[in-house]
């Protein structure tokens, strides 16, 4: 089954007042369910916008979001269900880090012991046991990370969007956390769509993978299938720059 | 001090007098309110008749010049003051801010103007004068066909309800004024229900002059609807048109309280022979003439000429309200108590 | 500098350096702020050199007192709230978004601010007038929130263009409405900046003067009309000075709270967007509040233009003569100069003195005592806007009468008292900035074999450039609209642009109110040239003006 569609989707963004370019251009792509889907490209090819329209966070210029066939189009942001995760400074800085975790499920107006239990499985889902009373600027990156995922997660979001989640990890720590999202992504059945730079990052973590270049989407199909057959020479050479 | 004289040296090289620009002598400072005006060159010609510089301080408006000089009594701010009225001598004179010394040349004529004596006469000198009265503006009651008020026992009658606006008591000084008018009429006993009428007459009273004529007043150059107003006996020239021959807005005669502006010596001075010099010069005829047209009151010098303007539109109150310096010194605070108690409730 | 966590000993010059920092603002404000309220409040309390304290029973036992006291601060916390809830809309707009105009725009919202309160006050009630507003404490309140909504909407303005959006982003993401966004992320992250803003417009409208006399019909004192009709009318210094006093021991108090809770501004510069349809609320009542604004100026405007036949620029070209009846001294456009004179003085001092003082409130040392001393200082360098200008005015006059500061009769004078004014604004801009330098980047810096003054030349400086522009651009503006002390200081012979409206607008008839008027859209639009100069230049600042 189908989860979301983008259909022709159009970004433009103000250069200063008076100039705009196109941010992504005429992009289409179809996610079936319980998929994770990477978009893969250099950095100013437009694949956060993308994420970000999506999320419903940018004007845009043309093209709809679909979800399950309807028309998301124009429902605000926080009717959507979705969630989505930075590379970082995304956590609330005046609130603890299970106040964090909880947020979207206060919004949701679950009942306090639930949302107690519900905080305590997610900091134990990403391997955070015990940190609920802690203040989210004393964690380390990895740990921060961690906690914006649990918050991502916690509402059972129906579509979980993560912009460069891992990027500003060391290696090591990126392939174990890495890996982690990938088991907890899989665990949840949830439908995942992820942006990075890092092709190994994209082959760690998904089943699909999209390139963009130039504010399109040039290429996009199963992880292994693409990596071996890029569509053009400029993919080539992207992908074996890495 | 430097600047001074900088600005004095120029003064001497701009008006040719080079002779004692060599050895330029310390200029005279003259303490003034912010209204104190003089058309450009007045003061040079006393520069060039004494070969003394004149600087010109300001001290904010009337009152503040004499809390000023109180305040600076142990080092004064200047040599000569300008600016002192009636309202505020006595607190001037009974501080001891003044020396001794009257204009040598003040003659019989102008002896109206002069203070009590112990009151400031010894002291302060003339200079100007001017009305403050009530003003009307003819055209609005010749519109509605209503006869025009004459007398302060008019404004409380039926027919001005919600016509008169004034200026607090408090906060201005043509409002100062106006009270000490109604408190010479009707008496240190009497005013209190004067007022507690003219305020059931629906007058309004705003804070200053400025917000009173612009705002308030119905005059051909302001913004309101009412057409009476307290103002001065010269406001009426400047409402006359080019080339008109009927001022649009009179002041009545009968309502007025005469304001008159001294000079004095201020105590401590280094050279008192300068500064009385700069008092007589402003009793003279060179600056007699100039104060019609640059402060809008009337000079006492009865040799000084009149503008034409002045002839024509400006009236004097043959016999204005008078209330002695002393009194008025005395009673300020407890009269402006009993004043915001009644007006400003 | 002093916050070397290292055992390496200081260089002298070093020292040397820090004591000067510490000083000169000190110096400056002991001489010319401390020295001067001091003796005015001393000639109240001790007029013979014994202190007598019986003035306070006295001025307190005086239900006048009490009610004065409750109208000052309830009038000026009020004011504040409301400048609050009416600037957070302005602000977001102004410094989230990216439209056309917004410059322009965000200069236009600080007009206000500058204009001489005897013009705006004839404007307001040019409007009232025949309304059942005229008089009436809500008058009083449209004024006081009509000057100051320009503070909440720079200091919470350049706060929030910091503050990084992607926790908002996440927020809603996650499924929380616009609203709740902003009361349970974005208000709380404004915080402090909204306590900063709303202290400095208190201190403003406690201290109002003009603008309460004007609108309020004289009935609805403060503690500063009070001050103003017992020096200047009365000559009643005991009880001036109990007033003083209390208007003080307020001041201090409010600073102590608001340095609670006042934190420190996280560094990112956010890209503003284009607005988008969440932003709707936000919109319309951004527009209706600058369309408010607007109504006093275009008032003003339209008067300006309106001469006996008509509309035309009869009033412009008057400002080249001296008014009807040669009601001035010089030609407009002379006090014009003179004003722009003065206040390029006036910002050089304060800009000066404002930047060294942050340079040194920026280190944190590490004694406990020398912190709390700087705490102290910060806090010190607000109370000029706190304090009457006319007990500020009348202490220059008895305390600089003696070398070398015997400076009454100097030009210098002028200048002073509005860098005082400006310097508080100065600082509030400057400082959040320094204080936002990762530690670090110092550090690297010196370890990469950068001398102290290197670093603070490369890191300090070059990052504070800009901020130093916008604060600059600010006092100066200020410093043009000063009129308070001007007016106690100026020379009638070289009167100032707000000195020579004043006076325009104190004389009858013939062209001198359309002068006055005239001059006054003159003035602001210099302002507004200024400020919109200086916001082409402040791409990247967090200051808190």
């Amino acid at each position: 089954m189908i989860d979301l569609s983008v259909e022709q989707l159009t970004v433009s963004y103000l250069r200063d007042t008076s100039h705009a370019a196109l941010a992504i251009d005429d992009v289409t792509l179809d996610l079936a369910a319980g998929t994770v889907l990477a978009i893969l490209g250099p950095s100013g090819s437009g694949k956060s916008t993308l994420l970000r329209a999506i999320a419903g966070l940018e004007v845009l210029d043309a093209g709809r979001v679909l979800w399950r066939g309807e028309d998301i189009t124009g429902m605000p942001v926080h009717k959507r269900g979705f969630a989505l995760m930075f590379q970082d400074g995304q956590l609330f800085t005046h609130r603890s880090v299970a106040s964090n975790v909880a947020y979207a499920l206060q919004i949701a107006r679950m009942p306090v012991p639930e949302q107690r239990e519900r905080v305590a499985e997610l900091l134990q889902l990403v391997g955070l046991d015990g940190f609920g009373d802690r203040r989210v600027t004393e964690l380390s990156g990895g740990e921060q990370q961690r906690v914006a995922l649990a918050r991502a997660l916690a509402a059972r979001p129906r579509l979980l969007l993560l912009d460069e989640p891992l990027s500003s990890l060391d290696r090591e720590l990126r392939e174990r956390l890495g890996q982690d999202l990938r088991r907890i992504l899989v665990d949840t059945g949830t439908t995942a769509m992820f942006v990075t730079h890092d092709q190994g990052e994209a082959v760690l973590v998904a089943d699909r993978i999209g390139i963009m270049m130039d504010s399109r989407l040039v290429q996009l199909g199963d992880a292994a299938q693409v990596l071996a057959e890029p569509a053009t020479p400029a993919v080539e050479r992207f992908l074996g720059r890495q | 001090m430097k600047y001074a004289i900088i600005a004095g040296a120029l003064m001497l090289a701009v008006t040719g007098c080079t002779t004692t620009a060599s050895t330029a002598p310390q200029p005279l400072v003259l303490v003034t309110h912010d209204s104190f005006a003089l058309s450009e060159g007045i003061l040079d010609t006393f520069t060039e008749q004494t070969g003394i510089p004149v600087t010109v301080q300001s001290a904010g408006d009337a009152g503040q010049l004499v809390n000023t000089l109180v305040l600076t009594k142990d080092s004064p701010l200047g040599d000569v003051v300008f600016g002192i009225d009636n309202t505020f001598a006595s607190r001037a004179v009974e501080n001891g801010v003044l020396a001794d010394y009257a204009s040598k040349d003040l003659t019989s004529a102008e002896d109206q103007y002069l203070l009590p004596a112990g009151q400031g006469r010894e002291q302060l000198t003339p200079i100007d004068n001017g009305d403050v009265c009530v003003n009307v503006d003819h055209e609005w009651f010749a519109e509605k066909g209503i006869p025009e008020p004459v007398t302060l026992d008019d404004l409380i009658k039926p027919e001005y309800k919600d016509l008169f606006v004034t200026e607090a008591a408090n906060s201005s000084s043509p409002g100062l004024a106006f009270l000490l008018a109604t408190i010479a009429a009707f008496g240190e006993n009497g005013w209190q229900e004067y007022w507690t009428k003219l305020m059931a007459n629906g007058v309004k009273i705003d804070a200053g002059w400025s917000d009173a004529y612009y705002v308030d007043f119905s005059g051909p150059s302001s913004e309101g609807d009412r057409p009476i107003v307290v103002s001065y006996a010269s406001s009426p020239p400047f409402e006359v048109a080019e080339g008109a021959t009927v001022a649009p807005t009179g002041a009545l005669l009968d309502t007025c309280f005469r304001q008159t502006e001294y000079a004095g010596v201020i105590a401590g001075t280094k050279n008192e022979a300068g500064a009385q010099q700069l008092v007589d010069f402003l009793l003279s005829t060179t600056v007699q003439n100039d104060i019609p047209e640059s402060m809008y009151v009337y000079p006492v010098n009865s040799k000084a000429t009149l503008p034409e303007s002045f002839v024509k539109f400006a009236k004097i109150a043959p016999d204005p309200f008078v209330v002695s310096p002393a009194d008025i010194d005395k009673n300020r605070e407890t009269w402006l108590a009993e004043w915001a108690a009644i007006a400003q409730p | 500098m002093a916050n070397a966590s290292t055992a390496v000993r200081t260089p002298p010059s070093i020292v040397i350096a820090t004591v000067l920092g510490v000083g000169v603002p000190v110096a400056f404000l002991a001489v010319f702020f401390a020295w001067p309220v001091a003796a005015m409040i001393g000639r109240g309390v001790a007029p013979e050199g014994i202190l007598d304290l019986g003035g306070f029973g006295e001025v307190f036992s005086r239900p006048r007192t009490i009610r004065l006291l409750g109208l000052t601060l309830g009038q000026a916390a009020l004011a504040s709230v409301l400048c609050v809830l009416l600037g957070l809309p302005v602000a977001h707009v102004l410094y989230r978004l990216q439209f056309r105009g917004r410059a322009l725009l965000r200069a236009l919202v600080l007009l206000p601010f500058v204009l001489p309160t005897v013009v705006v006050g004839v404007a307001f009630r040019t409007l009232l007038r025949g309304t059942p507003l005229d008089g009436t404490f809500v008058a009083i309140m449209l004024a006081l929130v009509f000057f100051n909504v320009a503070v909440v909407v720079r200091t919470v303005g350049s706060a929030w263009e910091g503050l990084d959006p992607r926790q908002e982003d996440a927020a809603r993401v996650l499924g929380a409405s616009p609203a709740r966004v902003f009361l349970t992320i974005t208000l709380p992250r404004l915080g402090p900046s909204i306590a900063a803003a709303a202290s400095i417009v208190f201190l403003f409208c406690a201290t109002a003067f003009g603008v309460v006399l004007v609108l309020g019909g004289t009935q609805f004192g403060t503690i500063e009309t009070e001050i103003y009709l017992l020096t200047t009318q009365f000559l009643d210094l005991r009880a001036a000075s109990v007033l003083s006093v209390t208007q003080l021991v307020i001041v201090v108090a409010l600073l102590a709270v608001v340095g609670r809770v006042r934190g420190s501004t996280q560094r990112r510069v956010a890209i503003a967007r284009r607005p988008r349809r969440s932003d709707a609320p936000a919109l319309v009542a951004a527009s209706l509040i600058t369309a408010a604004l607007a109504v006093p100026v275009l008032a003003l405007v339209e008067r300006s233009l309106r001469t006996s036949d008509g509309y035309g620029f009869t009033n412009f070209a008057l400002l080249a003569g001296t008014g009807s009846r040669n009601a001035l001294v010089v030609p407009v456009w002379v006090a014009l100069g003179n004003s722009l004179t003065i206040a390029v003085q006036a910002t050089v001092i304060a800009v000066t003195i404002g930047l060294v003082a942050s340079l040194v409130l920026s280190r944190s040392p590490r004694s406990p005592t020398a912190r709390r001393a700087l705490g102290v200082f910060d806090g010190a360098l607000l109370l000029p806007l706190g304090v009457s200008a006319v007990t500020v005015g009348f202490g220059f006059l008895i305390t600089l009468n003696q070398p070398p500061f015997d400076l009454r009769s100097s030009p210098i004078l002028i200048p002073i008292a509005q860098a005082l004014v400006a310097l508080p604004l100065v600082v509030r801009t400057v400082l959040p900035v320094l204080r936002s330098i990762d530690p670090r980047l110092r550090e690297s810096a010196a370890v990469l074999g950068a001398s102290p003054w290197r670093v603070l030349r490369d890191v300090d400086l070059s990052v504070v450039a800009r901020p130093v522009l916008a604060a600059s651009g600010f006092a100066f503006a200020v410093a043009l609209g000063e009129f308070g002390a001007t007016s106690f200081l100026s020379r009638p012979d070289r009167p100032t642009l707000p000195v020579v409206i004043y006076r325009l607008i104190g004389l009858p008839g013939g062209d001198n109110f359309g002068m006055a008027i005239a001059a006054s859209v003159v003035l602001a639009a210099v302002t507004v040239a200024v400020i919109a100069l200086v916001e082409r230049l402040r791409v990247d600042t967090v200051g808190a003006f």
